[in-house]
């Protein structure tokens, strides 16, 4: 299951449908071994296609440096399909290299409804998994006791 | 003569799950097949036919060495290379 809050589930949305037709991609980092979204991180596509997405090499290194110095690894991995379903595609999955990842898909074909859903992607396999959106879950202003 | 290389997680079982092994040579090519002797199979995941495969990232400390020398970019004691798979995907 991924839990996610409020304001990241709407961040990803968001970013997706302002790149659309491109597709969008991103990361959301959170603490290692925590499984907690936390921080979004919105990528460059550097492919800049309406089919396909990759992260600029140099951006990826970049990201994947910081999170490692913050004890960070990417607990999320989201991309946008722009005429089809938010489903990981053939290319999806044979790219998948973080295993223990969310991999989030959203899909813009339809201007008024964003569809939402993520995958564990491993050994090539995929499974979906629900998505819980819920305010517990840490996210930027997040507030109250700990 | 140490160069550290840093291994992305799916490739760890060839490391025996070590995050960072050490390795020599003067070129990229060299340390490669030096590592490969040592955790079999890693080369190949990183190489094919025509060169460094497409989508694993190589980088001799902050560059990409895909803008440096491919394989033949040169390197030496106290370098860092990091290997990162590339994230990628799309719609088919």
């Amino acid at each position: 299951m991924l839990t996610i809050a409020p304001e990241l589930h709407a961040k990803i949305i968001a970013h997706a449908r302002a790149d659309h037709p491109d597709e969008a991609c991103g990361v959301i980092a959170g603490p290692a071994g925590s499984d907690r979204p936390e921080r979004f991180i919105p990528m460059i596509n550097a492919e800049r296609s309406p089919t396909f997405y990759r992260f600029d090499s140099i951006e990826q290194f970049r990201v994947w440096r910081e999170m490692d110095e913050r004890d960070e690894e990417p607990v999320v991995i989201y991309h946008s399909h722009t005429a089809t379903e938010a489903y990981p595609s053939r290319t999806d999955v044979s790219y998948a290299s973080e295993p223990d990842a969310h991999y989030v898909l959203v899909s813009t074909r339809d201007l008024d409804v964003a569809e939402f859903r993520s995958f564990r992607i491993v050994d090539a396999v995929v499974t979906e998994e629900e998505v819980r959106v819920a305010a517990g879950a840490a996210g930027p202003g997040a507030g109250g006791p700990e | 003569m140490a160069i550290e290389v840093r291994i992305p997680t799916i490739l760890r079982t060839y490391t025996g799950g070590a995050k960072s092994v050490e390795g020599s040579g003067a070129t990229l090519a060299e340390l490669l097949g030096d590592l490969d002797s040592r955790h079999s199979g890693l080369r190949e995941r990183l190489v094919d036919g025509s060169g460094l495969r497409r989508f694993v990232n190589v980088y001799l400390n902050d560059e990409d060495v895909r803008f440096l020398g491919g394989l033949e970019t040169p390197v030496k004691d106290g370098d860092t290379v990091t290997v990162l798979p590339a994230v990628a995907g799309g719609q088919h």
